[in-house]
């Protein structure tokens, strides 16, 4: 007897490389979707009572795509008037569809399907969708819950997505070294999306829901790409991230900043295999933007307490960001890092530049108030933080700024002790995530 | 005689296992791992990582190649080492195995040498004691 649970997971992983390839025959996304469909109902009721086949994947394109033809078929024969074009075209594909599915064919299907669903004509909100959709297999419903709209309208949303993309003509033929990196690239980037979404998502489930294919379709890219180093940074990176699923948020469902955090609830299993990424990634000195920002991860993942982080090495490695991806946010985590490494001073230095252009970012408020507090600048420190307080996102980054003004006022209040408290802290974990 | 019994499956699909169905599979090992362990026919067990976090160093010409060394439908997913009386046991305890974990196949090889090594902690310095 096939366990129905295994079968789930079995359709779940061929999905993208069923879809890929039907899509490679029919060249149409809702006709490859809808073949597959067909395919994973016929195996629902074949696998539990045959067994399952030797190479799933195979059989649900094999089935698929007959499926599919018998439906083109039937049309064209109630119709009476066949489509020449379109039954020759099938002919055509039918006959190399003894499957000896070679690797490098399965690869380019994926690759295939994935940037179509990142496709440049699309926008960000519509790429997550349409690749839950198509690629992950999500329900429609499941979708419009993670981004809070409705069913209807995320049904409408992934409709349009489509619709675009088949008016983009995505080239079907075997991509060259050139257009695969390029892809490569863009689908990296969407999967970062689609772990963004989750990681920032409020609602618990939704957010390990989508962390976690996110992480899925990452190891599923580096699979079939084993030796690119910006992708084992990439897998690398969300694992360390996601490591620390279980401490970021309170009973009550508020953000705990990551000094602040319970260490032992981190993952160490998911720190392990992301280290173990880095270190492969590392020898390749092929550094990249999901290296580094791994690498600065994993160095909070590796510090037993906030105290011993290495920020001098942190320090480094934004630096070596600023060089490879320059964003005013860079240099702000930057200056975090300089501030535990060299102190407050210096670190305000360094954000001086850039608050014009983060004139409307809370994390550089925050980050200023506590430089300026560190220093001793109390009433800077608190109008940096009235600032910060305005422009919050959350319910919880309004509090935490809000008690550390608190803390400046009582103490305004005795005069009796220097200002201590917390030292400069805006919350990496939080910004880190905004850094693409 | 001692048995390695070597766990192959399709990584694609045990990776995209929900959290849920993983802990429902782990749950049903571990009461066979409990009596095993209990019964004294249990030896080390572990679970690896996926293929992905794999490197292999070809001694032929010492490149270090990404990946696994085989590049196979199914994979090398863990091992147990089991102490039992012949095959038929081995095949048995693989047999109930496979009723807790669906998928793929046990290949059971006998044991030439065994070395249990000294105790290692469970979580490795490197990755930091918390």
């Amino acid at each position: 007897v096939t366990d129905l649970a295994w079968i789930d997971a079995a359709l779940t992983a061929a999905r993208p490389q069923a879809i890929g390839a039907l899509l490679r025959y029919f060249r149409d996304l809702d006709v490859a979707e809808e073949a597959y469909q067909e395919a994973s109902l016929r195996a629902l009721k074949a696998w539990p009572k045959n067994g399952p086949p030797r190479d799933p994947t195979a059989w649900l394109i094999l089935v698929g795509r007959n499926a599919a033809l018998d439906g083109v078929r039937k049309k064209a024969r109630e119709t009476d008037l066949p489509d020449e074009d379109a039954l020759s075209d099938l002919e055509d594909v039918e006959a190399p569809l003894v499957e000896r599915l070679d690797g490098s064919q399965y690869r380019d299907d994926v690759l295939r399907l994935l940037f179509i669903c990142c496709h440049p004509d699309l926008p960000a909100t519509q790429q997550i969708p349409l690749a839950l959709r198509i690629v992950s297999g999500l329900s429609v419903r499941q979708i419009a819950r993670a981004f809070l709209v409705s069913e209807a309208a995320m049904e409408q949303r992934i409709t349009r997505a489509k619709a675009r993309v088949a008016k983009a003509n995505v080239a079907f033929q075997t991509p060259d070294a050139v257009e695969r990196s390029e892809r490569l690239a863009a689908v990296a980037a969407m999967i970062y999306l689609v772990f963004n979404e989750g990681y920032s998502a409020s609602e618990g489930q939704t957010r390990g829901q989508l962390c976690e294919e996110a992480i899925r379709l990452g190891r599923l890219l580096l699979r079939m790409f084993a030796t690119e180093p910006e992708i084992m940074g990439l897998n690398a990176l969300m694992l360390v991230q996601h490591s620390r699923a279980a401490a970021r948020f309170d009973a009550d469902g508020e953000a705990i900043l990551m000094d602040d955090q319970d260490r032992g609830l981190w993952d160490r299993k998911l720190i392990t295999e992301g280290l173990a990424l880095i270190d492969k990634a590392v020898r390749h000195a092929r550094p990249g933007p999901y290296q580094v920002q791994a690498a600065i991860a994993a160095l909070h993942a590796r510090s037993p307490s906030p105290a011993e982080t290495d920020w001098r090495q942190i320090e480094r490695l934004y630096a070596t960001l600023e060089i490879i991806q320059p964003s005013p946010v860079v240099t702000l985590n930057r200056a975090v890092a300089v501030s535990k490494a060299d102190g407050a001073q210096a670190a305000l230095e360094l954000i001086a530049p850039l608050e014009e252009r983060l004139a409307g970012y809370f994390h550089f408020f925050g980050a200023k108030g506590a430089f300026l507090l560190d220093l001793g600048r109390e009433r800077e420190a608190a109008e940096a933080f009235d600032r910060a307080i305005a422009l919050a996102n959350t319910a919880a980054e309004a509090a935490d700024i809000r008690s550390r003004l608190d803390r400046i006022r009582a103490e305004a209040k005795n005069k009796l002790h220097r200002v201590g408290g917390r030292s400069a802290s805006a919350s990496l974990d939080q910004q880190q995530g905004d850094i693409q | 005689m001692l048995y390695a019994m070597l766990c192959y499956n399709e990584e694609d699909v045990v990776w995209s296992w929900t959290k849920e169905q993983d802990d429902a599979v782990m749950g049903r090992l571990n009461v066979i791992y409990e009596r095993l362990a209990a019964q004294g026919k249990l030896g080390p067990a572990l679970r690896l990582l996926p293929t992905t976090a794999a490197a292999t160093l070809r001694k032929s010409d010492g490149i270090v190649l990404d990946g696994p060394y085989a590049e196979t439908k199914e994979q090398l997913l863990g091992f147990y080492v089991v102490d039992c009386a012949d095959l038929e046991e081995a095949l048995g305890i693989a047999r109930e195995l496979t009723v807790a974990n669906p998928g793929g196949a046990y290949e059971i090889r006998p044991i030439h040498l065994y070395l249990p090594g000294a105790p290692i902690s469970e979580t490795p310095q490197a990755v930091g004691a918390a």
